[in-house]
């Protein structure tokens, strides 16, 4: 019944019931967010510190809604303004963070594997909220959240992963959590941002993105992420939109798809302006969603 | 009337199936029973509220849904008048996160309508401790400002904890603690009785 990890740091290994447990809670919760009042007093004198080590607008704002709505306690810790600043070290840091007792860390950091390492030196909660190219796993559920929420399942659907694959740790929590859910998972980019090997998980690799927009129910669109160098996979912006970013006209081609955007969109570059703000697409639905589910994870990760 | 009976039990939001070997004690309440009682409490909420025009009823999750789904048949089978329907799901107000050993299930909220103003009937199978009816009132205040709240629970069987009483009881049932009480309804097992069972030899099982 409970989820069987006491942290959720990626997708990667989580049993399906675990996955559909977090989303049927993220129900219960999407329906709070709707009241008057949007607040359960739930995990009341718990305390959550958000450590922030990377830039971050809708992931670190939703989790620090989604912790003020079940009534915990919140603190927020930013690199910048930090005694890292004066030359303490990580652990040193949390070690620190910890001794204030906090209950759970949501922790985002530039490197792979941090919030694992968190997990050996902190008796808190550890819940992963991007860590360098790794995994990103609540931005996953919410996605597989809103999937769910549009098209009424999971199981079954074609999907396509369309965009900068070796930079993106959405892509590859998303991998991870589609496949377990049963949907069938290709991957689309320019040859230069897919990992080599990347078929060994499971998924379908290809180039072609006319073929994605037709045979697909639902494209998850990156984003180009500039300040991760994906300049140097690309020759320019303008050649990646005529090639791979998502039109009006193109999406003539599939007029019942699914589009799904993680945000922040660079528009004109993944996506047209028309399509970012058209029918086709559930991207301020995913942004809700995400408030949602991240309540579902805190609920189910602390009161466990 | 001890007998041991093999009991499927299942729950709205539960699919799969625990056998539970029951102890019975007594039938406090039958089908028809249960037909009469709900009959009178719905007699008693129009009386005292002269009229039903500005009642809605709201079920606690997942026993009182049932319960207040054929209350509110019922009120308006007398009064005639359009009385809304609302389940209420009381989980993420429990005071005993810190204390179970089991992670309680939670689901949805359903109350559509407006709550400002009206008199709301809450309604539980069960009164027992007053905990679960405290984290319902806190609930419901979440989602307005109702003109007043009524109690409605089918049996009371002592035992507060908190200064709760009900407004309208279907019957009172002095238990000991080596008691519970056992609502069975159609929908869910298949027969309307109300159980007195014996739980002295067995894992006490969580109640409200």
């Amino acid at each position: 019944m409970p989820l069987s990890s006491r942290h959720l740091l990626g997708l990667h290994g989580v049993p399906k019931e675990d996955i559909q447990l977090i989303l049927d809670t993220a129900t219960t919760f999407r329906e709070v967010l709707d009241r008057p009042i949007k607040k359960v007093p739930t995990l009341q004198g718990k305390t959550i510190v958000n450590l922030f080590f990377e830039s971050s607008t809708r992931t670190r704002i939703s989790f620090e809604l989604a912790q003020k709505r079940l009534s915990a306690d919140t603190i927020n810790f930013a690199k910048s303004g930090s005694s890292t600043g004066k030359g303490e070290t990580f652990k040193d840091t949390v070690k620190n963070i910890e001794a204030m007792k906090v209950d759970m860390i949501v922790v985002r950091h530039e490197s792979a594997g941090v919030p694992q390492f968190l997990t050996r030196i902190s008796d808190a909660n550890i819940i992963n909220a991007g860590d360098g190219r790794h995994e990103h796993p609540t931005q996953a559920l919410l996605d597989l959240y809103s999937i769910r929420e549009k098209l009424k399942k999971i199981d079954g659907l074609k999907v396509c992963i369309v965009g900068d694959i070796g930079h993106s740790r959405v892509a590859l929590s998303n991998i991870y959590g589609l496949l377990t859910m049963g949907a069938k998972v290709s991957v689309c980019g320019p040859p230069t941002m897919i990992p080599r090997s990347i078929e060994s998980l499971g998924v379908e690799v290809h180039h072609d993105i006319d073929r994605a927009i037709r045979e697909n129910d639902v494209l998850n669109v990156l984003r180009i992420q500039l300040e991760r160098e994906a300049g140097s996979s690309i020759p320019t912006l303008r050649e990646y939109h005529k090639y791979f970013g998502i039109t009006r006209e193109r999406l003539q081609q599939n007029e019942d798809i699914l589009i799904l955007h993680p945000g922040p969109i660079n528009r004109g570059v993944e996506l047209s302006s028309e399509v970012a703000d058209g029918p086709f697409q559930i991207i301020l639905n995913q942004v809700t969603n995400g408030v949602a589910v991240r309540m579902a994870v805190l609920y189910l990760l602390g009161t466990l | 009337m001890k007998n041991k009976i093999i009991n499927k039990e299942t729950s709205a939001t539960q699919v799969n199936e625990v056998f539970l070997y029951m102890d019975i004690k007594a039938t406090i309440i039958d089908q028809m029973g249960l037909e009469r009682t709900i009959t009178r409490l719905a007699h008693e909420i129009i009386e005292r509220n002269t009229g039903a025009n500005n009642l809605v009823v709201v079920g606690m999750r997942t026993r009182g849904e049932f319960l207040a789904k054929r209350l509110h048949k019922k009120i308006k089978e007398i009064d005639d008048s359009t009385v809304s329907l609302g389940v209420l799901d009381v989980t993420l107000y429990r005071d005993d996160f810190r204390t179970r050993l089991k992670q309680p299930e939670v689901s949805v909220t359903d109350i559509t309508f407006d709550i400002n103003d009206r008199d709301v009937i809450l309604v539980d199978d069960v009164l027992y401790t007053g905990r679960t009816t405290r984290a319902a009132l806190d609930a419901l205040m979440d989602l307005g400002r109702p003109a007043t709240i009524q109690l409605c629970v089918l049996i009371d069987r002592g035992h507060r904890e908190l200064p709760i009483r009900a407004d309208f009881v279907g019957k009172n049932i002095p238990t000991s603690i080596n008691e519970e009480i056992k609502l069975k309804i159609s929908e869910v097992d298949g027969e309307d009785a109300v159980y007195l069972i014996d739980i002295s030899k067995e894992n006490k099982q969580e109640e409200s």
